[in-house]
């Protein structure tokens, strides 16, 4: 089915209507694109509140309660509804079937349902603002969220559908990668966005249904008392928490690991060159997928678990710093002598790979049991999360945006304009984070509304700086819609990148490629 | 998979597989993620019936006492047979024998509904006990007032018989559902031996289902 | 689909004695749960799950007849299951086995 030229995904059909049905990997992306901005949008409204309540001790806006509200909000949103889809979902939808040479991701229907399951749970959460809110945190710990009595329940079922959402993209991807890769696409002719994507599947498909059944647990606890997570009825407190961080630790390479396949294809083209130990790099990401699932314990340092438990998790927990300095190393090495070039995308890869650094290496800190038992719960584990999550994740999912934008619409976005959201980005962000480590470090408890004088003027610097984030991504949002209005036309390579997904169409038609196209080499044969 | 079926029983493979083959493969890769997924799932469960039979190993068996071991069997031998039948079903398909193919998917429906309405007589006699989940259990009579000043936290019991016999419960229904389905298109003469993709992956949902059960009974009937 | 496909190849009688199989299974891990064999219980009941699980995954879903893959999928989900158990166990092992408060 061969389309007429100038016939694309954008144009060949219009409507709502036949964008609500589609069922194009590439238009269901741009509708993940669409809903994760927009909740992306709400979770940083959060941040910029919280942010003002902690501009000066005491009370600004709002008391204690409301804040543990704000808080929750701000976490719950952009844990289940950000960072996790934000790449895989929307990046990862739109770009990584056109990188196999596929013409559509395995189960077009399957990926339409996952999108309907995020709206509806993201729906379904929202709706426990009207029932007073959630104010357990994004975590929902036992004992105390099975008594308090607010909108918990609608949370938690909305997280739990979220995480259908998760699963049935993270399956939809395996059998892609598996049973839909073009003719002479081995799977060491992948692109590392590709291996990135498949570790992270692997990853949802295996974590994501105990979180499922832990919410259903707890669920069961709120409504029938079951006693499983009650000490009161011979329960577990703590096993909730196993269960829970059997899922979130996983969760969190879910969350960074397609970061990490962005920031490999960015670094390529800009530089030009070979990427440096292109092996190293996709096993490695099969590497952390696999280690994730030994480490979850060094969440619980504190929560009671035995001795013996922590000083196991803790030695474990270091091994997750050899395969991701494998990683940033091989970055590294493929920038040395590489033909450079500055644009943004790149701008945020390498800020990617400086805070993303800084997050690892205080994550190796914080692993050792002694040290975390005195930064448990301080600004030090806030700043250390924000540094790989934002500084690691939101720097690559800009990169991506703008590194794809010409895939996705054909236009070229401004430069100069992208390269001001990325200096105020990350000029904000380490304005806005590193006096946090400082905070945390001379003991500054998190997730309260208030602290003692000694705080304050570290904290007045937080909260100028994420104010400059906040800027820094609304000028973020302006380049993306001038782009989409005034941008440059755009071909159907404009940087010169040797992965499928540049050689077609700029945006691509309906079933990606003119003709079916056959791999002869590896993605980054440069020279 | 955007499957499209002509009323000639003629299938035409979704458009973005280069043959039927592919797309058969695809499916049955798809279902069998899925049920990886599935089995942590319920995996989670086991995990913590076995971490708190460990912990509690006299007052699971009080709690055992409470269940019938024989429609636990008989329900048991019930998910067995339709196992069977379900994978005769795909067999006849293959061989494109319609009528025989739609025995074995009604057998297999009826056997599932035989389970739930086994279930139905267990739970209400459980609930008609007050042998409920944790803080709402409630004993009436004197062999379940007696168990429970024996073991004050028996309900944690019922809590893990109730969830985990609800949640398998739910997946029977869910696989009735699907059944039916099957055999609706089964009547329209969609599955040839050219084509039975849904009826495999179906089946393979609904052997699943067995497979849990086959670790339940024991686990809930026999060492509680 | 290439005529035939992967698994008609199965006899319908083995389909039959798989399930004899089955039953004789299920009538022994009754019987064996008459006795008493204390700690084992629970492993010997496990052990005859196990059989049966491996005949309905070899023979009704083709497990035995498949590309590997398939094993090494439906492996990777019990190991999944192992690690859950593993870690807990060493948590509460260590922590309350010994000091609980029922």
């Amino acid at each position: 089915m061969a389309s007429a030229p100038g016939v694309n995904y954008l144009n060949e059909k219009s409507g709502l209507w036949s964008w609500l049905t589609t069922l194009d990997h590439k238009r269901i992306g741009i509708l993940y694109m669409i809903s994760v901005m927009i909740f992306f949008a709400i979770g940083g409204a959060f941040a910029m509140l919280i942010r003002y309540e902690l501009f000066a001790p005491g009370s600004q806006l709002v008391d204690g309660a409301t804040y543990n509200r704000y808080m929750t909000f701000h976490g719950a949103i952009m844990v289940f509804m950000v960072i996790i889809p934000g790449i895989p979902a929307f990046l990862g939808n739109f770009i990584m079937p056109i990188m196999l040479g596929a013409k559509d991701v395995a189960f077009p229907r399957v990926n339409l349902m996952s999108w309907y399951c995020l709206m509806i749970g993201a729906t379904v959460a929202f709706i426990s603002l009207f029932y007073n809110g959630v104010d357990t945190g994004w975590t929902f710990y036992t004992p105390y969220s099975i008594t308090t009595k607010n909108g918990t329940t609608w949370m938690v079922v909305g997280a739990f559908i979220i995480g259908f959402s998760s699963i049935l993209t993270g399956l939809n991807f395996i059998a892609t990668v598996h049973k839909l890769r073009a003719p002479g696409m081995s799977f060491w002719r992948m692109p590392l966005f590709v291996w990135s994507l498949y570790s992270t599947a692997i990853l949802q498909v295996l974590a994501t249904p105990v979180l499922a059944i832990t919410l259903v647990l707890l669920l069961m606890e709120r409504l029938m008392l079951v006693g499983i997570f009650d000490p009161a009825l011979g329960g577990d407190p703590v096993l909730f928490q196993h269960f829970f961080w059997f899922y979130s630790h996983p969760a969190v390479y879910i969350m960074i690991l397609p970061a990490m396949g962005v920031v490999s294809e960015l670094i390529a083209t800009y530089s030009q060159k070979t990427i440096f130990g292109y092996k190293a790099i996709a096993l490695s990401s099969v590497g952390i997928a696999a280690v994730s699932f030994f480490v979850w314990g060094h969440h619980m340092f504190v929560s009671g678990q035995s001795e013996v438990a922590g000083v196991v998790f803790s030695f474990i927990t270091m091994l997750v710093g050899v395969p991701t300095a494998i990683k940033v190393f091989n970055w590294t090495a493929t920038l040395y002598k590489g033909s450079v070039k500055f644009d943004a995308p790149l701008l945020y890869a390498l800020g990617f790979l400086f805070l993303f650094t800084i997050g690892g290496v205080t994550g190796i800190i914080l692993a050792v049991v002694g040290v975390d038992v005195h930064f448990h719960d301080t600004y030090f584990v806030v700043a250390h999360f924000h540094y790989v999550m934002v500084g690691g994740t939101l720097m690559a999912i800009m990169g991506g945006i703008f590194y794809w934008f010409p895939k996705m619409f054909g236009r070229l976005v401004h430069d100069g304009m992208a390269r001001l959201s990325f200096v105020l980005i990350f000029a904000g962000f380490n304005v806005t984070f590193f006096p946090q480590f400082i905070l945390g470090a001379n003991g500054m408890p998190r997730r309260y509304f208030d602290y003692i004088p000694a705080y304050e003027s570290l904290n007045k610097i937080s909260s100028i700086g994420a104010w400059t984030i906040g800027i820094g991504f609304l000028v973020g949002l302006f380049v993306i819609i001038h782009g989409l209005l005034r941008g440059e036309k755009a071909g159907p390579n404009p940087w010169n990148s040797r992965t499928l997904e540049w050689q077609t169409p700029s945006p691509p038609p309906h079933e990606n490629f003119i003709t079916q196209p056959v791999v002869t080499a590896g993605p980054y044969e440069y020279r | 998979m955007s499957t499209v079926s002509t009323n000639h029983g003629e299938h035409h493979h979704a458009h973005h597989f280069d043959s039927a083959e592919a797309e058969y493969e695809a499916s049955k890769f798809g279902t069998w993620t899925f049920l990886v997924t599935e089995i942590l799932m319920f995996g989670g469960l086991f995990v913590g019936y076995i971490i708190f039979h460990q912990k509690f190993p006299e007052m699971f068996h009080a709690g055992s006492k409470f269940l019938d071991w024989k429609l636990g069997a008989f329900n048991t031998v019930v998910l067995l047979i339709s196992s069977l039948t379900m994978a005769l079903s795909i067999y006849y398909a293959q061989h494109n024998d319609k009528a025989k193919t739609l025995f074995n998917l009604y057998v297999t429906l009826i056997c599932g509904g035989i389970f739930m309405v086994v279930k139905y007589f267990e739970y209400t006699h459980k609930i008609h006990m007050g042998l409920l989940p944790g803080a709402l259990f409630n004993p009436q009579g004197a062999e379940a007032e007696a168990a429970f000043a024996a073991y004050s936290n028996l309900g944690m019991y019922f809590s893990f018989y109730f969830t985990m016999t609800g949640l398998h419960g739910s997946h029977v229904l869910v696989g009735m559902g699907l059944i039916a389905w099957c055999i609706v298109r089964t009547h329209r003469g969609e599955f040839s031996s050219k084509y039975w993709t849904p009826l495999e992956c179906v089946g393979l949902f609904w052997h699943l289902v067995d497979l849990i059960w086959i670790y339940l009974f024991p686990l809930l009937y026999l060492i509680g | 689909m290439s005529s035939g496909g992967h698994d008609s190849h199965i006899p319908l009688k083995t389909y039959f004695n798989i399930l004899v199989a089955l039953l004789i299974l299920t009538v022994v891990t009754v019987a064996a749960a008459r006795v008493d064999f204390g700690a084992f219980n629970t492993i010997i009941a496990l052990g005859i799950a196990s059989a049966k699980a491996f005949l309905v995954l070899g023979w009704f879903m083709h497990l035995k007849f498949d590309d590997k893959i398939y094993w090494v999928m439906f492996g990777t989900s019990i190991f999944g299951l192992v690690l859950l158990y593993f870690f807990s166990v060493l948590d509460i092992y260590t922590r309350i086995m010994q000091i609980s408060p029922l």
